[in-house]
């Protein structure tokens, strides 16, 4: 099981995101896509688009069923990695290195710090 | 795992994609211990059942199984289900979980004298044995039992006792029996396959093969507003029999023409998984919205879904648009099953 990076941040809505940058790449959870399954298909926002934290902003879609995908924090979306439209897989078999999502350009790094680290997360996940 | 009819069940073992291609190329177990059982006997029970299902119940003999149709009397469907024949006036039916409580009263309120009805769900554990090597498996776990021929039905009953009732059947389109036992041994049996190389599936795959077959979901496809016909699964009504629940709306239907047809449809490139409950439009107009949506994994992952459509819609090759999430993706109206054994 791939561990997270020591800096990921959790949202209680399984994405994470690294406290200590400006810039962050956004992705899910190594139990989220174990709970997805396979997943087939990558729906990203819009580079330039401004976002709150919360948002829906992407959906990521399993054999099983399509899930939203919500903004960790408030920021600007400044990429999109569009390995994952091509080849969706790399989401199950790298979620925190190649499979990640969106870079947000994070509004306010408070936002970041309120959220869980993976010890936490995991607690609340399983 | 996920609610389902009351029973908490897992949706996936090791991968929808991976349980699917394993029931397609060797074998797989599903429980489908949720699902209903009644018994039916007497001698009245054959015309009983025959003014209650839509096939033509006479046409079994002893062992042999039929998918048929209870329907109300607007010709609606409230249930599909396979009824057996096991003796001479003694009937098995196996009926969807999310329906139990419903078909039970019906056919309670409508009983007739010389007729025994009784509801033995809570009694049974089920298991569905599916794929082409399914009928090794049976030969492992069941030495000198014999397995029925296509749709038939086998009882035997366990030195302690206990009764067990074999039915080549499921709910995949591959060859495969269901596995009904005292519920006190379901988890014994679960084992004894799984020993014989049969590997665990849950519900996504279940879902998944049956969408690749065309095989309905009572609830998604099937709805107590559209008749069998209009579902196209006239094969499985008998209109010569005489007399059952729902006839003369379905002889209206046949005289006047059907107001829907149910249409498989694939989307034409690549996109999104379509999903139930996706609008469907057709030159700009929303036409319908599908019942059922999917990924093939069969086919590469090809969207596939069945809609409702006004029948000069549901001829084969018609163009159609899918909306998903606001965007509108190519289908065409395509030839069921979608997936066919490569023989």
């Amino acid at each position: 099981m791939p561990a997270a990076p020591a800096n990921a941040r959790f949202a209680t809505s399984h994405e994470w995101i690294l406290s200590g940058t400006e810039i962050s790449p956004v992705g899910i959870s190594e139990h989220a896509q174990a709970e997805l399954g396979e997943v087939v298909y990558v729906e990203l926002p819009e580079v330039g688009r401004q976002v709150k934290a919360g948002d829906s902003i992407a959906v990521v879609e399993s054999v099983k069923a399509a899930s939203d995908i919500y903004a960790p924090v408030s920021g600007e979306i400044v990429e999109v990695n569009e390995d994952v439209s091509a080849n969706s897989a790399l989401v199950n078999e790298d979620p925190y290195g190649a499979g990640w999502l969106f870079k947000i350009k994070i509004a306010n790094p408070a936002e970041v710090a309120a959220l869980l680290d993976e010890t936490a997360y995991n607690a609340q996940a399983h | 795992m996920v609610p389902f009819a009351g029973w908490n069940m897992p949706v996936q073992y090791t991968g929808i994609s991976d349980e699917h291609l394993t029931v397609r190329s060797a074998v797989g177990i599903f429980d489908i211990s949720h699902m209903g059982q009644f018994l039916v006997s007497g001698p009245a029970s054959l015309d009983w059942l025959n003014g209650l299902l839509t096939n033509g119940v006479h046409k079994l003999a002893e062992g042999q199984g039929q998918y048929t149709l209870m329907l109300n009397e607007k010709g609606g469907v409230i249930d599909d289900l396979i009824i057996y024949r096991t003796g001479p006036a003694d009937w098995f039916l196996v009926v969807n979980a999310s329906k139990i409580a419903e078909d039970r009263e019906w056919m309670r309120a409508r009983l007739v004298p010389d007729v025994t009805f009784s509801d033995d769900s809570a009694s049974f554990a089920g298991m569905a044995v599916q794929g082409p090597h399914a009928v090794e498996v049976f030969g492992e776990v069941l030495p000198g039992e014999r397995m029925p021929a296509r749709n038939g039905v086998t009882v035997f009953n366990r030195k302690n006792g206990g009764k067990c009732v074999i039915c080549r059947t499921g709910y995949t389109g591959e060859d495969g029996f269901e596995f009904f036992c005292p519920a006190s041994e379901g988890a014994e049996w679960w084992d004894s396959f799984i020993a014989a190389g049969a590997r665990a599936c849950g519900l996504g795959a279940r879902d998944t093969l049956r969408l690749e077959m065309g095989y309905p979901l009572n609830g998604n496809d099937l709805s107590p507003e559209r008749t069998p016909l209009e579902a196209g699964l006239g094969f499985f009504v008998d209109m010569e029999k005489g007399a059952f629940v729902g006839r003369t709306v379905l002889t209206g239907q046949k005289a006047d023409g059907l107001p829907s047809k149910l249409a498989g449809v694939k989307v034409t490139g690549k996109g999104p998984p379509i999903r139930a409950h996706y609008p469907v439009f057709s030159k700009g107009e929303q036409v319908g919205e599908l019942c059922s949506g999917g990924v093939s994994p069969s086919l590469g992952g090809a969207g596939i879904g069945m809609v409702y459509l006004p029948p000069a819609l549901a001829a084969v090759g018609t163009e159609v648009e899918i909306d998903v999430r606001g965007r509108r993706f190519a289908a065409a109206v395509v030839k069921k099953p979608f997936y066919r054994r490569p023989d």
